[in-house]
């Protein structure tokens, strides 16, 4: 057995079934190995879409996703998927083709030392120097990729180690000493969170990404039921909680919404589950939930008192820690103070509903993404690109199951949205997957149409198409005077013609109630379409500006009963 | 601001100093020094690293520090029962023959070897706490010092620990 088949055996000892690559010269040999095997692979049309393919495959099962690309540019390409897969902890394996090893530190052609390139966002890296490792190191990977708080592993592959004869296939130990995430909640933390929580009268819990991640979903209901506390989630968290729950108060932060702005502020105790306060979470750090006791649940120690402040440190997994927490609650029987403050959030949500009928043309993009929401079930995935799109689609779409919400959070990559749906819909079949993008993005990972088309992946995108660069703009706008440079995206191209031209149905959107129409026919159908749905460009939405307290909204706050 | 001393052990395997280094880059840690050798483990390389910083900085390192794969252990020494030794060689012009001998006193008070003497200048190799290698060297300035070549330095905590 070669190198290269030792790859493709171990991969599927992972439990791997499809790789998004790209072949070039220095991974010739692999796929020539991969010739007539029956792992999947799936050819994407750019590198950096093969990485963030691997990530929403990632993300929306769970599992690793993998993702493979030759020497040199091959290897740069993936870099930006690599480093948003960094930043929002999914589990990705990029492998990479690297020059022979005696060519390595010659500037051989296509050489790029990838391994140093990538070191500050994996989570790990190899080299492999020696054949025989293989299977371990791929083994390896998976494990330090997907446990603790996940993030990408790369492993380098020197063309001629492809083509090795290895002695013995066999995952001879690789011992990684100073590798071991806690998973275990401190008993003692936990029981001096319980004794904050007794005490509490608003508390207030924030679910991060990491709940979704360590599939925490139930745990995370039963607590908030059992304390009465309501809950707000990060970007990533959205869906960790049904957002059609009546305690549910969706996103917070600089676009978050209204009731979770304010509720945040007036809590005593806030119950941060999984994330890292980011500083698009908490606008001003020193007035972010100024009178709340903090406790803090997360794998990671280095995100604890790294941008806030923590009262009670719990490191371990969300999962567990929130078992034990629920145990060590209901050992005292003593009653919660927060039955009144549970009731007012609920009723202070129904006051703040964020307005979503307009009934306008141009189309207002938050009934657009009302319409699109409302037409999906549960099962649904909605994956987003970055900008106004995102933050339309986060603060008007209601997930309702975790791993349903996929978008680029942390680095926030454009071009994100289709490839990762792509991705999401390889790992789901069986669920509807809706891409949410924008003209800019869109157009930075276009070329995935034919990729989609010769694979028959159906997916819908949903272009909410403004001729701007959405999000910049409305900074241009609102922040820097109204001088709106270089946002404007002109009339380029039709994206209708564009999506013909690569055989995917494409449908002009610009009437009221023609979304939620185009949507259900879309899913009746079953295939791909590019719906280009041309939204209002000067319809803003809410934002904390950066650095103010995050209930100092610039511009209305529009409410759906006004 | 205070100075830290880091002791980490680590698996001694290429790239782990370019690792470590990165870390420090990219977070925004200054490293003052940084030492590297061989540990009592086998496969695991001792590193010493001196960092400037307040506790929230130093809290941040060690986390960070902890967090890299190839990162066996990593532990802050305490202050008080901290050993820092550091290694200088210094080559030192001589002038005439009172600036030999006085060079040489200073040799035999601060415990320096002389290692190498020519006709118009000595080499001397001396080992301490880097305080004292900067009071030796601060007197050998008035004689005119050619080179200097530091380790920079390494510690050890006394006692049991």
């Amino acid at each position: 057995m070669r190198g290269g088949e030792a790859i493709i055996k171990a991969l599927k000892e992972q439990g791997v079934d499809t790789i998004f690559g790209y072949p070039g010269g220095q991974v010739i040999p692999f796929y020539d190995m991969l010739y007539g095997d029956d792992l999947r692979h799936i050819l994407v049309r750019h590198e950096q879409c093969a990485a963030h393919a691997a990530d929403g495959y990632a993300r929306a099962s769970g599992k690793v996703g993998v993702c493979l690309a030759t020497s040199g540019p091959g290897a740069t390409n993936l870099v930006t998927g690599i480093a948003t897969a960094f930043m929002d902890s999914s589990p990705i394996l990029a492998i990479t083709g690297q020059v022979p090893t005696h060519l390595i530190g010659n500037d051989a052609f296509q050489e790029a030392d990838i391994m140093g390139i990538t070191m500050p966002i994996t989570k790990h890296s190899y080299q492999v120097n020696d054949v025989d490792l293989i299977p371990s190191l791929i083994k390896n990977s998976f494990e330090i990729s997907s446990s603790g708080r996940p993030g990408p592993v790369l492993i380098d592959v020197p063309k001629e180690i492809q083509e090795k004869e290895l002695k013995k296939y066999s995952y001879s130990l690789i011992d990684t000493p100073g590798y071991k995430p806690t998973t275990k909640g401190n008993i003692k933390q936990i029981r001096k969170a319980c004794d904050e929580i007794k005490k509490a009268k608003n508390p207030i819990i924030l679910s991060g990404g990491g709940v979704i991640i360590s599939n925490a979903s139930e745990e995370l209901k039963t607590l908030s039921n059992l304390i009465k506390a309501p809950v707000m989630t990060t970007l990533l968290g959205k869906g960790s909680v049904n957002e059609n729950d009546e305690h549910c108060l969706g996103m917070v932060g600089m676009h978050g919404r209204k009731v979770a702005n304010v509720s945040v502020n007036k809590s005593d105790c806030l119950i941060a589950i999984g994330c890292r306060f980011s500083d698009r979470t908490t606008g001003k750090i020193d007035e972010f939930a100024p009178n709340a006791q903090v406790i803090h649940i997360d794998i990671d120690p280095a995100e604890i008192g790294k941008n806030l402040e923590v009262d009670i440190p719990i490191v371990g997994d969300a999962k567990n820690v929130l078992k034990s927490l629920v145990e060590e609650l209901k050992k005292d029987s003593s009653k919660f103070k927060s039955e009144e403050w549970f009731k007012n959030t609920k009723s202070l949500k129904n006051k703040y509903i964020p307005k979503t009928t307009y009934n306008h043309c141009p189309l207002k993009p938050q009934e657009v993404m009302k319409e699109i929401s409302e037409s999906l079930n549960p099962e649904s995935i909605m994956t987003t690109d970055v900008g106004l799109n995102q933050m339309w689609a986060a603060h008007f779409h209601h997930a309702q199951k975790p791993r349903k919400f996929i978008t680029s959070g942390g680095l926030g990559t454009m071009g994100f949205g289709f490839p990762s749906a792509i991705g999401a819909k390889v790992a789901c079949p069986e669920d509807n997957v809706v891409a949410v993008t924008g003209d800019g993005g869109f157009l930075m990972v276009c070329q995935e149409l034919a990729t989609i088309k010769e694979y028959d992946i159906p997916i819908i995108i949903a272009l909410l198409n403004n001729r701007k660069l959405g999000m910049v703009y409305q900074w241009q706008n609102l922040l820097y005077d109204e001088r709106c440079c270089q946002t404007d995206l002109g009339q380029t191209p039709d994206f209708v013609k564009l999506g013909e031209s690569f055989g995917i149905n494409s449908l002009r959107v610009s009437n009221p109630g023609e979304t939620k129409e185009a949507m259900n026919n879309a899913l009746k159908d079953g295939e791909s379409i590019l719906l280009d749905i041309i939204v209002d460009e000067n319809e803003f939405l809410p934002m904390i500006p950066p650095g103010s307290c995050i209930t100092e909204y610039l511009g209305e706050y529009k409410l759906e009963n006004e | 601001m205070q100075s830290h001393v880091i002791s980490t052990l680590v698996e001694d395997k290429p790239g782990v100093l370019q690792k470590v280094a990165s870390l420090f880059t990219r977070r925004g840690y200054n490293i003052d020094s940084i030492t590297v050798g061989s540990s009592e483990v086998e496969n695991l390389a001792r590193m010493v690293i001196v960092v400037n910083g307040n506790k929230q900085v130093l809290e941040q390192v060690t986390k960070q520090l902890n967090k890299l794969v190839d990162v066996v252990k990593v532990k802050d020494l305490e202050q008080e029962t901290l050993v820092q030794r550091e290694l200088c060689l210094v080559k030192v012009k001589v002038k005439n023959e009172i600036s030999r001998s006085e060079i040489i006193q200073y040799a035999n008070i601060y415990n320096a070897e002389i290692i190498d003497v020519c006709d118009d200048n000595i080499t001397l190799e001396v080992t301490g706490n880097p305080k004292k290698l900067n009071s030796l060297l601060e007197l050998l300035k008035n004689h005119g010092i050619i080179k200097i070549a530091r380790t920079g330095p390494t510690a050890i905590s006394r006692g049991k620990n």
